[in-house]
């Protein structure tokens, strides 16, 4: 039995890596004490302070209920914000991602030059955008609109022109055969093949832009941010507690229906 | 050849095809198919049965030469000219080149997208007429109970016929098949070219297969034409063609023609 069971022990192959943990962690232990030298942070100064944090958060998990009313109307504007983000974006990503699919358009100048304009755009943060659009269209909401449509095409445009790109060439050439012009090969040979995933990447950027539009209001790109701000600088932790938990519930309520649709489009 | 009631429907002239620098896929091609013929071609894995066939609906654009759809050429024509001539070339693919996501039904409508303006096939706005058109091919090809089916649930046997029911509703004067069984078993593979043989006898199609069987070919082929490394070696009536030949078509370049 007992020798038995040692040739088992022995067939079991050793876990290797120790070493490498060991390594791991050596240069994450001296990558902080660098980076903090380097970058002249006090680390002394993250917990000399921890009384003061655990004090604001110990306020804020007393939220100011009688807040909720102001918040929602709030809150409800930073969906509305997200949704129309979300659509404006998709749709301007949808027609775009059609022009840089090198399956579909040919020309390789033309897809060239749109796909360095697409990689510039998407290389801009939403918070610059949202800056950049409060300039440009005023303090508001439209201002967030805008910076989330923005976003929402540079996330769903790479997303979807390469799911185009991968799809089965066969019933493009069998629609070519049939006499289609592009247009219909487009709509009978391509989109059946993409849709869903269409649909999927335009649920996965309302959730990031759900997330997104709750601080553009910091910045005046409307919705819940403003509020966010305003208690802030007033030191009202109460209703600052009140804001973030509301916004902690939407969110996970929003990225739950999103995935679960998601997930059940993708069978 | 000169007999005046028989119309060629497909003429090759002085066809080639050079693929990038020096591939060569067809060399200095000739010929010429009639109405309602059925013509199968055979030849080795490269010889250039696919190059020959795709050029003739010009899914590949020759080097050289001109190719002549009812004395039209295709080569020359552009933009509607050419999806017009398409219209009249229905193709069976290998690998069945259907949309796997779309219903059976879908699939078989794509037929007769290019005789529909833009707009109007976006909109699905097919005719009445049309959709029975579709659902009349499908139970030719026995497939009638399975309308609604998506395309990717159906074995492949199945699949290739609602290619057959798709060119059969895209009513076609001519026919090309590229190795239309090359991915099928052989009970299978004979029951798709009873399929394409009665497009060709009961609807008048003229019919061009490339076949890898010579099984099949001596079966079901009127007119043999054998191809080797890019040039067409054989051209005969099935009836007068000996078994040899095939094999010499098939040798692999090591004998003289
Ligand atoms: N897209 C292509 N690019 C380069 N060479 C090709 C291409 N398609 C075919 N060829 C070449 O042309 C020749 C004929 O090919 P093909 O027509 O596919 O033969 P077959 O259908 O008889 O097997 C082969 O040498 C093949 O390698
Ligand atoms: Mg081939």
């Amino acid at each position: 039995m007992s020798s038995t069971e040692e040739e088992t022990l022995m067939i079991l192959p050793k876990k290797k890596f120790k070493i490498l943990n060991l390594f791991w962690i050596i240069l994450f232990v001296v990558g902080l004490v660098v980076s903090t030298k380097v970058t002249k942070t006090s680390l002394g100064a993250l917990f000399a302070n921890f009384s003061q944090f655990a004090d604001i958060f110990l306020q804020m998990l007393h939220p100011n209920w009688s807040y909720l009313g102001a918040v929602i109307p709030l809150i409800l504007e930073t969906i509305k914000m997200a949704i129309l983000g979300t659509v404006i974006g998709s749709i301007l990503a949808f027609v775009y991602s059609l022009l840089i699919a090198r399956n579909i358009v040919k020309n390789k100048a033309v897809t060239g030059i749109l796909r360095v304009i697409m990689n510039i755009i998407r290389t801009v943060p939403d918070l610059l955008l949202g800056a950049i659009f409060v300039a440009i269209v005023g303090i508001g909401p439209v201002a967030g609109i805008l910076a989330l449509a923005i976003c929402t095409f540079g996330i769903v445009v790479k997303l979807f022109y390469e799911a185009i790109e991968t799809i089965d060439p066969g019933p493009i050439e069998a629609l070519t055969a049939v006499g289609a012009n592009k247009l219909q090969i487009i709509v009978f040979a391509v989109l059946p093949q993409v849709m869903t995933y269409f649909i999927s990447y335009c649920l996965y950027a309302f959730e990031i832009n759900v997330r997104a539009s709750t601080v553009l209001g910091y910045i005046g790109a409307g919705g819940i941010g403003l509020y966010l701000q305003e208690t802030l600088q007033v030191f009202d932790y109460p209703k600052t507690g009140t804001i973030i938990i509301a916004i902690i519930l939407v969110v996970v309520l929003i990225d739950y229906v999103s995935s679960k649709s998601r997930e059940a489009l993708m069978k | 050849m000169a007999d005046s009631a028989v119309k060629p429907v497909i003429e090759l002239k002085n066809v080639k095809k050079v693929y990038g620098k020096d591939v060569v896929g067809l060399k200095d091609i000739n010929l010429t198919i009639n109405k309602g013929e059925f013509v199968v071609i055979v030849g080795l894995s490269g010889a250039g049965k696919s190059t020959l066939l795709r050029s003739i609906n010009r899914l590949i654009d020759i080097t050289e030469g001109d190719i002549l759809i009812n004395g039209e050429s295709i080569t020359k024509a552009k933009g509607k000219e050419l999806r017009m001539l398409r219209r009249n070339i229905g193709m069976i693919f290998q690998s069945f080149n259907l949309v796997k996501r779309s219903s059976v039904l879908r699939n078989v409508l794509t037929g007769r997208v290019g005789y529909y303006p833009t707009w109007k096939s976006t909109l699905n706005l097919f005719t009445k007429e049309d959709k029975q058109r579709a659902y009349d091919a499908l139970q030719q090809v026995d497939l009638a109970d399975k309308v609604y089916t998506r395309a990717d649930e159906l074995s492949g046997g199945q699949q290739q016929r609602v290619a057959i029911a798709r060119v059969l509703t895209q009513d076609p004067d001519i026919i090309l098949a590229d190795e239309p069984t090359a991915s099928l078993d052989p009970q299978t593979s004979r029951r798709v070219m009873q399929d394409l043989k009665m497009l060709n006898e009961k609807h008048g199609m003229t019919v061009v297969i490339n076949l890898h069987s010579v099984e099949l070919a001596q079966e079901f082929g009127k007119r043999v034409i054998g191809v080797r490394a890019g040039e067409i070696i054989y051209d005969g009536k099935m009836s007068e063609t000996p078994k040899e030949t095939f094999d010499q078509i098939y040798s692999g370049g090591d004998q003289d023609e």
